[in-house]
């Protein structure tokens, strides 16, 4: 059998894929938060609880409307988003001319009160999502088992993040964000309706939030604590790949979850503080982060 | 004939501080004035009010027609006035294209990028560099082009030569005349008196907030005296 430092090639794969899937979701979440960041100079603490309230919505549209995964995927991250962008045009946007701490205390506030909605009618204990009929299985690589609904959540991520990069870096609309982001009375003045873009800017954030989380039911249990879990890492991730940077979000987003999984195969026991140790060394020797602007 | 844009006892602060003190100024269609005056005596922030980007202010800015005092920063632009700030604002995370392409159009009219890239070849060389990769004299063209796109009919322009070199001053001069020709109205704000003699055709005074003299520029030589005094030149 094929080994590596002593551990057969088959563990490290495992830890490897478990690691790209915990990366799909840390890559897709702190890409909303950088893009939120980005933009309004908010630190989104509520994200966690969106991409909660995207798994929960998915399951009860699965189980009150009968509406099967595939809808769900696309119907839930829009219902999230719409609650976005509701929350930041009635609340958040009044928060702007204060210090950013108020907009951090908001979305703190906010995460705990939907978390506990949530917690008083569903309990703390999670409900199983089942995985679509479609993608149902598995396959074998031969050198390891791969459920094909784990294979669908990384791609399906990898396209989403591709895909919200192009229309930052590549579109009209994305130039408006990045102006923006550097300027944003100036680009007002030419006639931009900037305070409309900062809505739709967080209803996208959110979006992904929500779509993390349908993508996220089938695999770990839909529950009212799943946001505050990943949340704490998914900071740590924008913290090493560099405030408000997209591109770092991403890649430092797969890499950490890359990281802690291949910890898990030579120290399990250090695999919860991987992430953490890193973006240690990664404040003390690169201060803005891995794709940060020295400023 | 009314003019294209008029201000009449403009008051506007900062925080706290009352900066202008009741403005008066118009300019006419196809006009190109000047305001000059010492630093922190209100230029900047005449513009910066009339374009609605300090929104603390009083009294009365009427833009062909227009009340522009009730209306949100980023519909003043759509009623077709451009603004290039004094630190020319071009933004680094964006090529000199996007740049270019950024302000949206507010009329027909402007001029096309092949029109702008022919009065101004340097950007047309540099256009997939990064817009602050671009020299001083480079980016005031940049931020004056971009709103030339837009079809906007009144350009405010704050200190364009300011830390250029006399050629590109020179250029710049060129190109405030050609747009004159194209019936542009410009509201220049400038420091440097001998390149504002060559493009205004009418002058105001500015101190502590005020409009404290208006003459057109063939005037100039009998308020060599009284600008020598107010302006230290």
């Amino acid at each position: 059998m094929t080994t590596i430092f002593g551990y057969p090639l088959v563990v490290w794969m495992g830890q490897l894929l478990l690691g790209l899937i915990n990366g799909s979701f840390y890559a897709m979440l702190s890409l909303g938060l950088a893009v939120i960041f980005g933009l309004l100079r908010v630190i989104n603490f509520a994200h966690g609880a969106l991409y909660m309230l995207g798994a929960f919505v998915a399951l009860l549209m699965a189980t009150h409307l009968g509406i099967n995964y595939w809808f769900a995927l696309v119907l839930a991250p829009l219902v999230v988003a719409a609650g976005g962008a509701v929350v930041e045009r009635t609340m958040l946007s009044r928060l702007y001319k204060l210090d950013p701490l108020y907009g951090l205390l908001f979305t703190f506030g906010l995460a705990l009160l939907i978390e506990g909605t949530f917690r008083y009618f569903f309990g703390a204990s999670g409900q199983p999502y089942a995985v679509p009929g479609a993608l149902a299985g598995g396959m074998n690589l031969g050198f390891m088992f791969l459920p094909i609904y784990r294979g669908w959540v990384i791609v399906a991520s990898l396209v989403v993040c591709l895909a919200v990069w192009l229309l930052i870096e590549k579109t009209k609309l994305g130039s408006y964000l990045r102006a923006s982001t550097e300027d944003p009375v100036l680009v007002q003045s030419f006639g931009v309706n900037v305070p409309l873009l900062l809505t739709l800017t967080y209803a996208l954030g959110a979006g992904l939030a929500g779509l993390a989380g349908v993508l996220a039911a089938p695999i770990y249990q839909v529950s009212p604590l799943m946001g505050t879990n990943i949340i704490i890492i998914v900071f740590a991730v924008v913290v090493v790949g560099g405030m408000g940077s997209i591109l770092g979000a991403i890649v430092t987003g797969y890499l950490l979850g890359i990281a802690e999984g291949l910890t898990k195969v030579i120290y399990p026991e250090a695999s919860n503080i991987v992430i953490f140790v890193i973006m240690a060394i990664v404040l003390i020797l690169r201060p803005a982060g891995l794709f940060g602007k020295d400023a | 004939m009314a003019p294209l844009l008029n201000v009449a006892g403009l008051q506007a602060w900062y925080g706290e501080s009352h900066i202008l003190h009741g403005v008066d100024l118009h300019v006419n269609a196809g006009e190109t004035i000047c305001i000059l005056g010492r630093n922190g005596m209100g230029k900047t922030t005449t513009l910066r009010s009339i374009m609605g980007i300090l929104s603390k202010r009083t009294g009365k800015i009427e833009f062909d027609g227009a009340d522009l005092m009730n209306v949100t920063l980023h519909r003043t632009a759509r009623a077709g006035i451009g603004f290039v700030p004094e630190e020319r604002g071009i933004f680094a995370t964006l090529s000199v294209q996007e740049n270019l392409m950024l302000p949206p159009k507010v009329a027909d009219g402007g001029m096309s990028v092949d029109e702008i890239y022919n009065l101004f070849p340097n950007l047309k060389e540099r256009r997939n560099s990064p817009g602050t990769k671009l020299s001083g004299g480079e980016q005031q063209m940049l931020a004056m082009a971009r709103i030339l796109r837009t079809g906007a009919k009144c350009l405010l322009l704050d200190e364009p030569t300011e830390g250029l070199a006399p050629v590109i001053i020179q250029a710049i001069g060129d190109v405030l005349r050609e747009l004159k020709k194209r019936g542009m109205t410009v509201v220049l704000v400038e420091q440097n008196f001998r390149f504002a003699s060559k493009v205004a055709d009418r002058f105001y005074v500015m101190d502590h907030g005020k409009m404290i003299a208006e003459f057109p520029v063939a005037d100039l030589p009998n308020q060599m005296t009284m600008l020598n005094e107010t302006l230290g030149v």
